[in-house]
């Protein structure tokens, strides 16, 4: 699953439209997991440009 | 509370403010939500935009305008300097913004025209009938509400959920979303009116790092690369770290900013039944240049007014809106856009010892004759190696796309 590290996410969104699944969503001023939707692909670890997203098991 | 509108407007960034400003001033009925409890905060923004460009929407005014710039510097990798002077630089000679009092200053704006605005407040999910959009379910400080709406703008911004959920691709691949870090740096000795960029697959590997002046000696200093680019250990704000270090080291960076631009070709499609899409979110964000404030502006006044036309028709199903989608497409943006499209995609390729080469070579042309079509002629004249490497196919996509 994507772990969000709350300390160093900027919520700014950037890996919110790479999503193939549109799992990710921005709430005001969170990250939002579907971990229903989202299959572990990391892409969205790739394009943070902070490094806040990280695939866990 | 109201729960029915001429038109809904999704995101109160530039194209959202705009949509709401113009269609409330032909006297319709407007609301405006935004997701953040602030317009215009956090920054996800370089903040240049062209004069000319802005000035076709708002008289510049002092609260907002951080800096002027006359001129603009391209670094090669091999730290050759070109100066762009205003008569060549085209629209890179303009003006860095304070997006926090700018987005406001719009909003505020649609505020006075006549529309409804409601902060913390996020679209939940669209209200559809037969097939068009009519409205969003809308959810703020816990309660859900219905609002109908003739026509909903989605202007949420790169990170733009709407769309999708009515069923469009809003999906950017990933090697064409840039990965943006920057600061906001005081402290730093730089030329207040001249934007840097640097170039070179070290410092910014299909990107570019900026250098925007916002006063005397403050700065947005920041980076974008291609996010195919981007790993564990070389980040965006790696990269942007790495260059502070080695040009800007006692500098001091007084404010964080992250964010992502697409740079991939606009929405197949921005108009739908019910439903127009404006700025980041129709991915209207210039791919070479990354800039995007002129494009969501116009793409937003543009909703309004063809929004507005549909309304008093009767008429906004996807084809009555489609002149939308058309004069945007053919306008002078549209053409910049695809023109852009084909030099990011060649942009990205380049070693470094191309970009040295070209940078040189353009810094050597007769300035008086300086246009794109001569400036691509040039280059390729200039570095043969390069246009074999583009190959037929690529020169003629190259040429056909500027002429």
């Amino acid at each position: 699953m994507i772990t969000v590290r709350r300390d160093i996410c900027a919520y700014c969104g950037c890996c919110i439209s790479v999503c193939p699944q549109g799992a990710l969503e921005l709430i005001d001023a969170y990250l939002f997991v579907d971990t229903e939707e989202c299959t572990d692909c990391g892409i969205c670890v790739r394009v943070c440009p902070l490094g806040a997203l990280e695939v866990t098991p | 509370m109201k729960t029915s509108y001429d038109m809904l407007v999704i995101g109160g960034g530039p194209a959202g403010a705009m949509a709401a400003k113009c269609a409330a001033e032909k006297g319709h009925s407007v609301l405006l939500v935004e997701k953040r409890p602030a317009i215009g905060v956090p920054v996800r923004c370089a903040e240049g935009v062209g004069k000319e460009l802005l000035h076709q929407f708002l008289k510049p005014d002092d609260s907002w305008v951080a800096s002027e710039i006359d001129q603009a510097q391209i670094v090669a990798p091999d730290g050759f300097v070109m100066n762009l002077k205003p008569e060549h630089a085209g629209s890179e000679v303009g003006y860095v913004l304070d997006r926090k009092v700018f987005d406001r200053e719009l909003v505020w704006q649609a505020a006075n025209a006549g529309a409804d605005i409601m902060v913390k407040t996020r679209a939940v999910c669209p209200l559809t009938s037969d097939g068009r959009i009519t409205g969003a379910t809308i959810e703020h400080n816990g309660l859900k509400t219905d609002i109908s709406a003739g026509i909903v703008v989605a202007a949420d911004g790169v990170e733009s959920k709407f769309a999708r959920w009515c069923g469009v691709n809003t999906t950017v691949p990933l090697r064409e979303m840039e990965t943006c870090a920057q600061y906001l740096m005081t402290d730093i000795d730089i030329d207040p009116h001249t934007t840097v960029f640097y170039t070179g697959n070290s410092i910014s590997p299909a990107g570019y790092v900026w250098i925007f002046p916002k006063g005397e000696r403050t700065a947005n200093v920041g980076i974008g690369i291609a996010g195919d680019k981007s790993r564990s250990g070389s980040r965006a704000k790696d990269y942007l770290d790495r260059f502070v270090s080695m040009n800007l080291p006692k500098g001091k960076a007084i404010e964080l900013i992250a964010g992502g631009v697409s740079i991939c070709r606009p929405l197949e499609k921005t108009v739908f039944d019910g439903m127009i899409i404006a700025g980041d979110a129709a991915r209207v964000s210039d791919p070479l240049t990354g800039g995007g404030i002129y494009n969501a502006l116009y793409t937003g006044s543009l909703a309004a007014e063809v929004g507005t036309t549909a309304l008093s028709n009767g008429d906004v199903s996807a084809k009555a809106l489609s002149v939308y989608d058309t004069t945007w497409r053919s306008s002078p943006m549209g053409i910049a856009l695809e023109r852009n499209y084909q030099i990011k995609e060649i942009f990205v390729k380049l070693t470094d010892d191309d970009l040295n080469a070209i940078i040189h070579s353009v810094s050597d042309m007769n300035m008086s004759e300086f246009n794109t079509l001569n400036l691509i002629r040039n280059i390729v004249t200039a570095n043969p190696r390069l246009a074999m490497k583009l190959g037929k196919a690529g020169l003629k996509q190259l040429f056909d796309s500027i002429s």
